[in-house]
């Protein structure tokens, strides 16, 4: 497929330009021209007053691979010094419905950790667990990972593949994917089942802005995605579940690349906002000594302080602050947004917070898109109001 | 040491918005910029070029204006840029963006291949690993420090969750890097001069020799099917009056749910 301009009927008008979420169309001798950054998103078609754009479709590629073979969803979980990541139950939750809905298993592979690690997995959903009980796996190195993800792979033929974009998830699940030949989207923020072509729908925020986009993976397989920490709710805790555990032994896999030492930094005066109840954050509006007042705020909540890109960005408040797509994802009971007008990378690390307070001096911000209670107001006034009040609630 | 670091000309998007009613997108004049994590990637391509000796290319795959990216990476004072272009790279995903990239850098030849850890338009950070996969070479994602680099061997810090890696590699290497690796520099009036005049090295389709099933949309497992704005959450309850009585108003809502 192309999309093409009709350079007869192109009055040069321009209205075409700004539907283009891939900046692809530029102006060449007053017509449009659609260039190398297009992505057929087809938005532009009818966009043209003039009909001047349309869609070249070719006749379905020979090339399409033979899709029948790929069943199931599979399940990476994570471990790191031989502990699951919470994203790993996460996964399950998520995996464990798209499997029920298309009727198929859900298995999950578990390199290193141990039999533990692998029976709590089935009580998290996974009907089968391949068990790679290796303890060199205990420490992540991509190529043995992207070895043997990839061996099971295309042993087992699952259709659908998931794991945690975490540092070690968004490392080699891109090998995987290159060797693999198939389609791999990052950072999904919902997953669903096509009803009528089975295809795995892939929600992810694209762009830069305020924009969602639906990624396929029609004609490979398997359909792989990430999702990040704390975006997919955790399924039922079921202890006892009944479930099939298959140990592997993998062999010796070489690599190129040694993790010569491991260094945990997270001390005790370092922020966790992953686990915070409560995170009072703040955006570009607050202004560098506007960070203080956020910080009484939170002391008043036993809360923690979060921030937006921006703020860190100018220096203000310290990266482990961040929240969003570039920093942290997280979940808490409260989250109250100040000065932020919600971009959706920032949207994307909070959204699916318990409550979300939003105070911003622009009614139309897209924060109180996803806030469960607004106030638009100016936050210098607000803020302290709101110091005020939850103290005389709390009776402080 | 021959170096090689990938770059991307992204739209300096912060603001780009969407309009939910039209589903068209608000785009006022947003200008292009090399993606920010690509200036640390190029910037430790030019310290490891100063210690060891060597050269750095900056390379990118994109339309003819990307060109406007690789005058800045020569005004920093890389020694060559290459643009590799070609309309048949029309719709490609990571897969194929990161197959033709691998293929230039093969023509290229290099020791040490850097990328910033993501572009801030796409946000995929997928580029960079499968680069390394089609190249068949290791790599380092995340890589926050270079503690030590010599003929065929590297060092280095990968940032994790919980702190940081140490990782050593054989050459030839990818990497990618994140923020904290270094403070890119700004260019000198002499750079700036010299990158209007240089040459920009120009690659197509057939100078990477890759087929056309392997290229741009046919090339690419992934499709984008739609684009849309993010909804709208149904049971939010903004408030009225002045910031007093909202504040009231927002504290008796949460005792009302028992959350104060």
């Amino acid at each position: 497929m192309s999309i093409v301009v009709n350079r007869d009927k192109c009055t040069g008008c321009e209205e075409c330009r700004n539907t283009c979420p891939y900046d692809a169309i530029v102006m060449a001798d007053g017509k449009a021209f659609i260039n190398e950054y297009c992505q057929l998103c087809s938005i532009c078609l009818s966009a043209c007053p003039e009909g001047a754009i349309r869609e070249i479709k070719e006749e379905s590629e020979s090339s399409a691979k033979d899709l029948s073979g790929y069943a199931g969803v599979l399940v990476f979980a994570e471990q790191r010094g031989g502990k699951l990541a919470s994203v790993a139950f996460e996964l399950l939750g998520a995996g464990r419905k798209l499997a029920d809905n298309l009727n198929e298993g859900l298995s999950a592979i578990l390199l290193g950790a141990d039999a533990s690690a692998a029976n709590e997995l089935i009580e998290w959903g996974a009907d089968i667990v391949y068990h790679y009980d290796e303890p060199s796996f205990n420490k992540f190195n991509d190529e043995p990972y992207a070895s043997a993800l990839s061996a099971h792979i295309e042993e087992k033929m699952p259709a659908i593949v998931l794991a945690g974009a975490t540092p070690i998830g968004r490392s080699f699940l891109p090998r995987v994917a290159a060797r693999l030949r198939t389609g791999l989207t990052a950072d999904c923020t919902s997953l669903e089942i096509d009803n009528e072509t089975k295809n795995l729908l892939q929600v992810r925020p694209a762009f830069g802005g305020n924009i969602m986009a639906t990624i396929l993976t029609p004609n490979h397989r398997p359909q792989m995605a990430t999702v990040r920490p704390r975006v997919m709710k955790r399924g039922e805790h079921q202890p006892g579940r009944k479930g099939e555990i298959v140990n592997i032994k993998s062999g010796n896999i070489s690599s190129r690349t040694k993790v010569i030492d491991t260094v945990n930094e997270e001390s005790a005066l370092s922020v966790n906002i992953h686990e915070a109840e409560i995170i009072v954050s703040g955006g570009r509006g607050v202004g560098k000594e506007g960070f203080k007042m956020l910080e009484e705020l939170a002391s008043v909540l036993d809360g923690v302080v979060g921030a937006s890109r921006a703020p860190v960005d100018e220096g203000w408040i310290s990266y482990s602050h961040q929240v969003g797509q570039t920093g942290k994802t997280v979940c808490p009971k409260i989250y109250i947004a100040c000065g932020i007008s919600g971009a959706v990378q920032h949207l994307v690390g909070m959204q699916s917070s318990d409550i979300i307070i939003a105070v911003n001096k622009n009614p139309e911000a897209p924060i109180f898109n996803v806030a469960t209670y607004g106030i638009v107001g100016n936050l210098f006034e607000v803020v302290p109001l709101l110091i005020k009040k939850f103290k005389e609630a709390k009776g402080i | 040491m021959k170096i090689v670091v990938c770059i991307k000309q992204v739209p300096d998007s912060a603001d780009v918005k969407i309009n939910p009613e039209t589903n068209t997108l608000i785009r006022e004049g947003v200008p292009s910029i090399i993606n920010p994590f690509d200036m640390h990637a190029i910037e430790a391509g030019l310290q490891i070029r100063d210690k060891t000796g060597g050269d750095v290319a900056a390379l990118t795959m994109g339309p003819p204006q990307a060109e406007g990216a690789l005058r800045e990476a020569l005004s920093l004072g890389v020694n060559e840029a290459v643009l590799l272009s070609d309309r048949a790279f029309a719709g490609a995903d990571t897969w194929a963006t990161a197959y033709a990239l691998a293929g230039a850098v093969k023509k290229l030849g290099a020791d040490i291949i850097l990328c910033g850890k993501q572009a801030i338009d796409g946000d995929t950070a997928q580029v960079g690993p499968e680069i390394a996969e089609f190249l068949d070479i290791p790599h380092v994602a995340y890589v926050r420090k270079i503690e030590e680099v010599k003929e065929g061997y590297i060092r280095v810090q990968r940032l994790m969750d919980e702190g940081y890696d140490i990782v050593e590699s054989s050459l030839p290497v990818l990497l990618t890097v994140v923020k904290e690796l270094n403070v890119p520099r700004m260019p000198s009036l002499k750079g700036k001069m010299a990158a209007k005049k240089a040459e920009i090295k120009k690659m197509n389709r057939d100078d990477i020799g890759i087929g056309e099933a392997d290229l741009g949309l046919k090339g690419s497992p992934t499709q984008v099917k739609n684009i849309f704005a993010p909804e709208i959450k149904a049971d939010r309850k903004m408030f009225e009056g002045s910031a007093e009585e909202q504040v009231k108003a927002l504290v008796a809502e949460m005792r009302n749910i028992k959350c104060l």
